[in-house]
This record gives C-alpha cells, sequence and structure tokens, in this order.
C-alpha cells in the first residue's frame, strides 16, 4: 500500500482524535480559525486558552518536523504579495464563513450540520476551479 | 487545567497535520487539482478524520456534559445565508492560491520562512477586519 495514504489516515485519525479530545473536556468544536481569531477579538474571552493551543500547533509540529523535515516545508515560493493576498482571503473568508477546514470540514460534517456541508463543499469547489485557473494561465505563460 | 487542555488538543492536531500531508501546500494543491495530475492521498485525511470525530462525538455526547464546563457549546446557526456562502468561496480562493488553510498554516510557522510569516500575519489581518467591517 502506497504510504501517502497510510500517513494520510493517521494523521487524519489524530485530527479526529484532538477533535473528540476538545468536544470531551471543554464541550467545542475544534475550529483553528475561530479559536486562533479569538486572539485578535476584541470579546472578553479566554485568551489563555486559544494562545495555549497554538503553542501547541507549534510545538508538536517543530517536533514532528524531526521525523521528516520536509513534510513542514513552509509557504509555497510564489511571491510574497500573492501569499499576502491569499492570507487575507483565507483569514476574512474563515471568519464571515464562521469556519475553516476544521470547524466545517471535519467537525460540522461530523455533526451533520448543513451549514457546515454546504460551507465545505464550496471551498472545496471554489479552491479546485481556483488551481484550475491558475495552473491554465500558468501554462499560457510558460 | 482548561488551559492544559487546550494545549494538549493542539499538540494532538499539528501533529496530525504534519503526518497526514497538509502542512505541504503542493500536496495540497495536488489534490485540488483534480483535472490534472490529481494526487487523491489527502481525501484520506478528511475521511479518516470525519469517520473518527462521528463516532467519537457520539460516545462523548452519552455524557451530560464535558469534563471541564457547565455544558456542551455547540454551533447554534442553522440557516444557510449568504455570508456563509460568500465566506467559503473566498476561503477557497484563497486556499487554492496557497495551498494552506488556517491550522496547517499555524503549523508552517516552524518552517522559519519569510513567506509563511506574511502568509500568517495577512490571515490575522483578515480575522481583525472581518469583525470591524460587520457590526
Amino acid at each position: 500500500m502506497n504510504s501517502a495514504y497510510v500517513l494520510a489516515s493517521i494523521g487524519g485519525l489524530l485530527i479526529g482524535l484532538s477533535a473528540i479530545l476538545l468536544m470531551y473536556f471543554n464541550g467545542k468544536v475544534l475550529g483553528v480559525s475561530g479559536i486562533a481569531s479569538n486572539l485578535v477579538s476584541s470579546t472578553p474571552s479566554s485568551k489563555m486558552c486559544s494562545a495555549s493551543f497554538v503553542i501547541g500547533i507549534l510545538l508538536s509540529a517543530a517536533i514532528v518536523k524531526q521525523i521528516n523535515p520536509a513534510w513542514v516545508p513552509g509557504a509555497l515560493d510564489i511571491g510574497l504579495p500573492l501569499l499576502f493576498i491569499a492570507g487575507i482571503f483565507v483569514g476574512v473568508g474563515t471568519r464571515l464563513g464562521n469556519g475553516c477546514t476544521s470547524g466545517h470540514g471535519v467537525c460540522g460534517i461530523a455533526r451533520l450540520s448543513k451549514r457546515s456541508l454546504s460551507a465545505t463543499m464550496t471551498f472545496m469547489l471554489v479552491a479546485i476551479c481556483t488551481v484550475y485557473i491558475i495552473n491554465i494561465f500558468s501554462g499560457a505563460l510558460a | 487545567m482548561k488551559v492544559l487542555t487546550y494545549f494538549l488538543v493542539g499538540c494532538v492536531f499539528s501533529a496530525g497535520l504534519v503526518v497526514s500531508g497538509m502542512t505541504q501546500p503542493l500536496k495540497v494543491i495536488g489534490f485540488l487539482d483534480i483535472f490534472g495530475s490529481w494526487d487523491p492521498s489527502l481525501a484520506f485525511v478528511m475521511g479518516t478524520a470525519v469517520i473518527t470525530t462521528l463516532v467519537g462525538y457520539r460516545i462523548v455526547f452519552l455524557s451530560a456534559k464535558p469534563l471541564c464546563e457547565e455544558g456542551f457549546k455547540l454551533p447554534t446557526l442553522q440557516h444557510i445565508d449568504m455570508r456563509l456562502i460568500i465566506g467559503a468561496v473566498l476561503f477557497g480562493i484563497g486556499w487554492g492560491i496557497s495551498g494552506l488553510c488556517p491550522g496547517p498554516a499555524l503549523a508552517s510557522l516552524v518552517a522559519g520562512s519569510i513567506g509563511i510569516y506574511v502568509f500568517v500575519i495577512a490571515m490575522f489581518l483578515g480575522f481583525f477586519i472581518v469583525p470591524k467591517l460587520i457590526k
């Protein structure tokens, strides 16, 4: 069996486990955009929890990266202006839509939420079209 | 205690992202490139994650309340509105350009390159401005 599929499945299992743990401990859906944006929101809520979640992400990524540094290569070499624009789109889009790949795509679908299913189908479809259009343009330029 | 649980959840989540391949933007774009040289392996990430969560949630919901809180705080919105769809469209464009969604973007900070710093700063700028625009 192709190792990419094995790793993908192990990774998916761990992502699921983390979502279950957050529900078990704190009764909340694991949404990265929600938890991370809490750090820059003006609502008086537990910023300590959000910060410690992000620190956990960083520490764990730094450790697991030691197995194979190619697993965390960083951003694509597409130029800083384009990365900045993409970052704005991801930030604004996930806040407007109240969720990202984790909150809607994993937890929301696991809860059989119609909102999350619609959001996930929408952002998957748009991302597929975006990649398709970029490929046409870069193919035309090459 | 609560702070520690968030730390633990962040650790397990991030290990999953890194092992699965979600922190490799080229791989993510290969997964989205269904009309080109499609790499379907990342479908297994979402598949196993959703099935695991679906089963796990059912077990967790058997208890009356979570361990550290007085009750479950599930999303209450039900209707599908323009805000949800426009948000998902914008997110899809950004994800398609960069191959990065919020979790993998944060984990990728450990790569320590200027590109990922710029992306994450822009993402937080996006997080910050939305509540200012929509009162």
